[in-house]
């Protein structure tokens, strides 16, 4: 077996050595030679194991030490993409930050898409790996499915991600929002996918409870529409197999929709339905009370599934997009408003018989305005799919705003909050180091959001009217130029928010820090199933 | 697996399954929140009946509304047309020279060529139209080109030194890196900078002006003073395109520049670009 593994890591690493040597543009010479090293070193690992008495490993427990890896690359890129993103918010308001010396790498264009992607995919990513990997073990009563499978999972996400950021500050891009990476990177994350799949499913079909838990079926509906999505949206073909360049085989507005409907189901199915997976785990956990309603759980699930995938045109209003493909997306996504908030009402509605905890537990607080950032966010984007809202808020930075009250809110809160919950447990500790620190992060995150949300809601629609504004001739009032100059000290309020946010991050990163060096054990840190 | 139990709190039976201890319990749909579902269920029929909706095999349903977003914007655009209609023709056939007689005409020409020279022109020449590096200042009374209603819509029609227009204003520095030796580059950039009263090394403008004399007089003139037919910069005032320090005009020396503006009169109408014209001849330097 060991020799089969030496023979793979070697003909990676070759491989790897003659891409470097031939790579026709930096970034892919760069990827080459990351590849080579982790397939080098690997190769050296396994060797220096072969012929050496197999490690035991027990295999008794949950395996949860690959969660505890996946906590720590949560919050280790939480506080990296939240860093990117206060730089770049600063970017906007003084573009002199866009350093000279720095170019052409440290400016807005390169460092967006790696705020986004770190902050979606590095940090959002890595929390529902490891929150999946640790509800389904718990709700199912088995070890994960697959052996060391789970560790390929999380390390190969992870050199995604390195592949991914480092190929953006060196200008390797296929241009498609949230879909930047290019076809090799693509090619390599679907891999991963497909293992995370196998490893989800192979669980849950050796599974000891009867029943799937309703947050399973959040996770599997994610991971199975990702992996769809993902595909058809990376359908490329490279220019070159020694570069990183390859052309999109969907063309115009055919390549329009298939990115929105990419787009727009990377916020329904990963920052949603994952989340709300997790949502359905640890509310119920941490406030020791029952789900509110199974009825509202399954409703609200299959609904939300299935209008979901129909919402993306309304990202393409007043486009080359057919009126009628327009209308579908729109009137698809005003009636996803009550499945959406089918998950805010089941998740706030379990508090009921704990909402004393509010006062003394600030991670049932976390909980809750996340949920309730989710409700007004969920509530925001059908209203802002209408068209006569739309051709007032596209372009402008409300959409910025919506999007941060639903990524720093809701997403943001709820994996603080699993954090929160996961740390001690994953440790063996009794609780966090300190909960006034949590306490701490709450308001910092919290005013931050709400700095955030307000600003980006007074310059969007500032800006929306703006444009718009004509004099009683029918002549445009204002330049582009005058818009970008209104909204400065708005940009300098959510440069704020965003250091009151990254201010709490780091607070919690410490709080994690101390309480996995210290406090005394209290239970064993590899959980059991239960009988 | 458990059985179905009353939970404590709220006296509502469970569903009788647990896992990790979580338990659920079997409350109905919230009534306010299946009626809002309901609702917009309802809606959005009506609304894929009222609107363009459904693909069919060649088109799409067409709604009963007979509503389009393009007819919509083609609509408000026809409406400020129609309104506008005796103006702009007049714009468009009025002797520019003659517009301060008639206030209304001109009065409109200005508000309109405001709005396409924010839209148009701001990008290079700035909000205000005080220019930027490389792009000229539209408020003073130097001009490359000439300043007279006339020369300033001949600019604005055809551009300058650029490949998609018909018949642009053209004229071409040479780049004198490649025809003097730098010791006669650096005369001349003195002379220049001595020309409008710049700190300047007298003992190197002295031999510059024969290096002026028979390089640079034939286009920006004896005395320097520039020559409006070929765009040719005067040198004698202080007004400096791509600035006046040594290192820029010996840069503008030795590389040339080449400076380009679009055509617009294959982009705006006759009428706009009267008015834009129109605009900034009244900016304050007009001839």
């Amino acid at each position: 077996m060991n020799y089969l593994k030496l023979i793979i890591l070697g003909a990676i690493a070759l491989l790897a050595a003659l891409a470097a040597s031939w790579g026709r543009d930096l970034a892919y010479q760069v990827h080459a030679i990351i590849i080579l090293a982790v397939a080098a070193g690997m190769f050296i690992w396994v060797l220096r194991g072969t012929d050496e008495p197999a490690v035991q490993v027990d295999t008794n427990g949950y395996m949860d030490s690959v969660i505890r890896y996946g906590a720590i690359a949560t919050c280790f890129w939480g506080v990296v993409g939240f860093l990117v993103g206060v730089v770049i918010a600063f970017q906007l308001a003084f573009p002199v930050l866009n350093l000279e010396w720095a170019q052409p790498y440290a400016n807005f264009g390169r460092l967006r898409p790696l705020h986004t992607s770190a902050v979606i995919f590095a940090f959002g990513g890595n929390a529902l790996l490891m929150s999946s990997f640790y509800i389904v073990q718990r709700t199912c009563g088995v070890r994960l499915w697959g052996g060391n499978l789970a560790w390929f999972v999380f390390w190969g996400y992870n050199l995604f991600i390195i592949l991914a950021a480092t190929g953006y500050l060196l200008g390797s891009t296929q241009s498609k929002e949230y879909a930047e990476p290019e076809w090799y990177i693509d090619l390599w994350l679907t891999i991963v996918w497909v293992a995370f799949l196998a490893v989800y499913m192979g669980t849950l079909f050796t599974r000891k409870e009867k029943h799937i838990y309703v947050a399973n079926w959040f996770l599997l509906s994610f991971i199975v529409t990702v992996a769809m999505l993902h595909i058809v949206n990376n359908i490329s073909i490279p220019v070159s197999i020694w570069g990183s360049k390859s052309v999109q085989v969907f063309a115009g507005v055919q390549d329009a929709m298939t990115q929105w409907w990419y787009g727009h189901n990377a916020v329904g199915f990963f920052l949603t339905a994952g989340f709300l997976g997790m949502m359905y785990y640890f509310v119920p956990k941490q406030a020791g009370r029952p789900v509110f309603s199974y009825k509202l759980s399954i409703i609200h699930f299959w609904a939300l599934v299935f209008l979901y995938i129909w919402a993306g045109p309304h990202h393409l209003h007043y486009t080359a997009l057919p009126d009628w493909a327009s209308t579908l997306g729109m009137v698809f996504s005003v009636i996803l408003w009550m499945p959406s908030w089918g998950g805010m009402i089941n998740g706030l509605m379990t508090l009921q018989g704990a909402w004393d905890k509010l006062r003394t537990d600030p991670i049932i607080r976390m909980m809750v305005v996340s949920l309730a950032f989710y409700g007004m966010s969920t509530f925001e984007g059908p209203m802002m799919s209408i068209k006569a809202v739309n051709s007032l808020s596209h372009y402008t930075d409300w959409t910025i705003g919506h999007v941060h009250s639903g990524a720093l809110g809701w997403n943001g809160m709820i994996t603080f909050s699993a954090l929160y919950f996961l740390t001690p447990k994953l440790w063996g500790r009794k609780e966090m180091y300190s909960m006034s620190a949590i306490n701490w992060h709450f308001w910092l995150a919290t005013i931050g959001i709400v700095l955030y949300a307000a600003s980006m809601w007074v310059t969007g629609i500032m800006e929306g009217l703006m444009w718009r504004e004509v004099d009683a001739q029918g002549f445009l009032v204002n330049s582009f130029a005058d818009t970008v100059t209104a909204k400065f000290p708005m940009y300098v309020v959510r440069g704020l928010g965003g250091v009151l946010f990254l201010a709490g991050a780091l607070i919690m990163a410490w709080n994690m820090w101390m309480t996995i060096r210290g406090g005394e054990k209290v239970t064993a840190p590899v959980g059991v199933p239960a009988e | 697996m458990s059985d179905i139990d009353k939970d404590d709190v709220t006296g509502v039976d469970t569903t009788g399954h647990t896992w990790d201890g979580i338990k659920e319990l079997n409350n109905p749909l919230p009534r306010w929140w299946l009626w809002c579902f309901y609702l917009t269920i309802i809606w959005g029929v009506g609304y894929t009946i009222a609107y363009p909706a459904w693909p069919l095999l060649n088109s799409a349903t067409a709604g009963m509304l007979g509503y389009s977003t393009r007819a919509e914007v083609a609509a408000e655009i026809q409406r400020f047309e129609d309104q506008n209609a005796g103006l702009t023709s007049a714009l468009a056939e009025v002797d520019l020279t003659t517009l301060a007689d008639n206030a209304d005409l001109n009065r409109f020409a200005t508000a309109a060529g405001a709005s396409v020279f924010r839209n148009n022109c701001s990008q290079c020449h700035g909000s205000g139209a005080a220019g930027a590096v490389g792009y000229p200042n539209l408020l003073d009374d130097d001009w490359l080109w000439g300043g007279t209603m006339e020369a300033i819509v001949h600019t604005v029609e055809h551009g300058i030194r650029n490949e998609t227009g018909d018949d642009p204003r053209y004229s071409e520095m040479p780049a004198f890196g490649e025809i003097l030796e730098p010791e006669e580059i650096d005369q001349v950039v003195e002379y220049a900078l001595s020309l409008s009263g710049a700190d300047h090394d007298a003992a190197l403008a002295g031999p510059g002006a024969v290096v002026f004399e028979d390089n640079c007089a034939s286009c920006h003139g004896e005395a320097g003073m520039g020559d409006i037919e070929q765009g040719a910069p005067n040198l004698t005032d202080a007004i400096w395109l791509y600035g006046g320090d040594r290192e820029t005009v010996h840069e503008t020396v030795v590389h040339s520049r080449f400076g380009v503006m679009p055509p617009w009169s294959d982009k705006l109408s006759k009428a706009e670009i009267n008015a834009v014209s129109a605009y900034v001849h009244q900016l304050g330097g007009g001839e």
